[in-house]
């Protein structure tokens, strides 16, 4: 019984995961320029990748295993912000220029 | 003190990450939790207490709550058919308040898996982070959003 209701709450959590990252898909072909793009990527894809390895960590019944997927969850949220980052920035000093619609650019002011 | 907590911690991922906790195994986890703090040995000050553990469970909260936000606020823009009027791309400077290394790295990556914004850079003096708004309402309210937000409870976290 118990398990049951594990495994579906598992199900749900797979189909929630897929769906952002289906969404951050979308999303990536959707918005106008580079760094609009990284939003839908780096938050969705976020989401999407920690939900299904919550799902893992219930379905597991087992601790390591649970314990990994955690774990898995901890360095998906540490290190999508910083590849954001990264790309973000590489892109913009090396020249790729925020689409037409920006309305403010306060960093094409500063001198680097 | 420091020292002693960094090694359990290392030792216990360990055991997680190996997913084995035999007493040789810990014990490679143990050396490596030496190496580690070996390395960071000026990095870490010694701080603690009960306020600073609120803190950070106050920090993680708004942390989860915010990342789920964004991550529905960006899939559901994706799927909005007239998404060119609906965004309004910007970049903002915005002046930081935290000054470590440590504090401005948390901050900028919050920053990024929060609601519609991402960071870009830091300044050279590290005294602006640039910021890149997906839809841009007001410059002032979203300053003041995340100073009162995330800069606060971080300055909570390490003062």
């Amino acid at each position: 019984m118990f398990n049951d209701a594990l495994v579906f709450a598992s199900i749900v959590l797979v189909i929630f995961g897929a769906l952002f990252g289906l969404l951050a898909a979308i999303g990536l072909l959707r918005f106008p320029d580079f760094y609009t793009r990284m939003h839908a990527a780096s938050k969705a894809g976020a989401v999407g990748c920690g939900l299904i390895f919550a799902a893992i960590a219930m379905v597991s019944l087992d601790g390591p295993v649970a314990l990994r997927a955690g774990l898995g969850i901890g360095f998906v949220l540490l290190t999508t912000p910083l590849s954001a980052h990264l790309l973000a920035r590489a892109s913009y000093l090396t020249g790729h220029r925020p689409a037409a619609s920006t309305a403010v650019d306060e960093f094409a002011d500063t001198e680097r | 003190m420091t020292l002693a907590l960094i090694v359990v911690a290392v030792t216990l991922l360990w055991g997680v990450v190996s997913g084995s906790f035999e007493t040789l195994n810990l014990l490679l986890g143990a050396g490596f939790g030496l190496l580690v703090g070996f390395i960071l040995r000026d990095r870490v000050k010694a701080t603690g207490g009960l306020r600073r553990v609120r803190a950070i469970v106050a920090l993680a909260g708004l942390f989860v709550w915010e990342l789920l936000a964004s991550a529905i606020g960006v899939a559901v823009l994706a799927l909005t058919p007239n998404l060119k009027a609906r965004l309004r791309p910007a970049i903002i400077a915005y002046p930081l308040l935290v000054t470590t290394d440590v504090e401005i790295t948390l901050l900028a990556s919050l920053i990024t898996l929060t609601p519609g914004t991402l960071s870009l850079d830091v300044s050279a003096d590290r005294s602006v982070l640039y910021v890149h708004v997906l839809q841009l309402t007001n410059r002032e309210t979203l300053i003041a959003g995340i100073a009162a937000g995330f800069e606060a409870r971080i300055m909570a976290v390490f003062r």
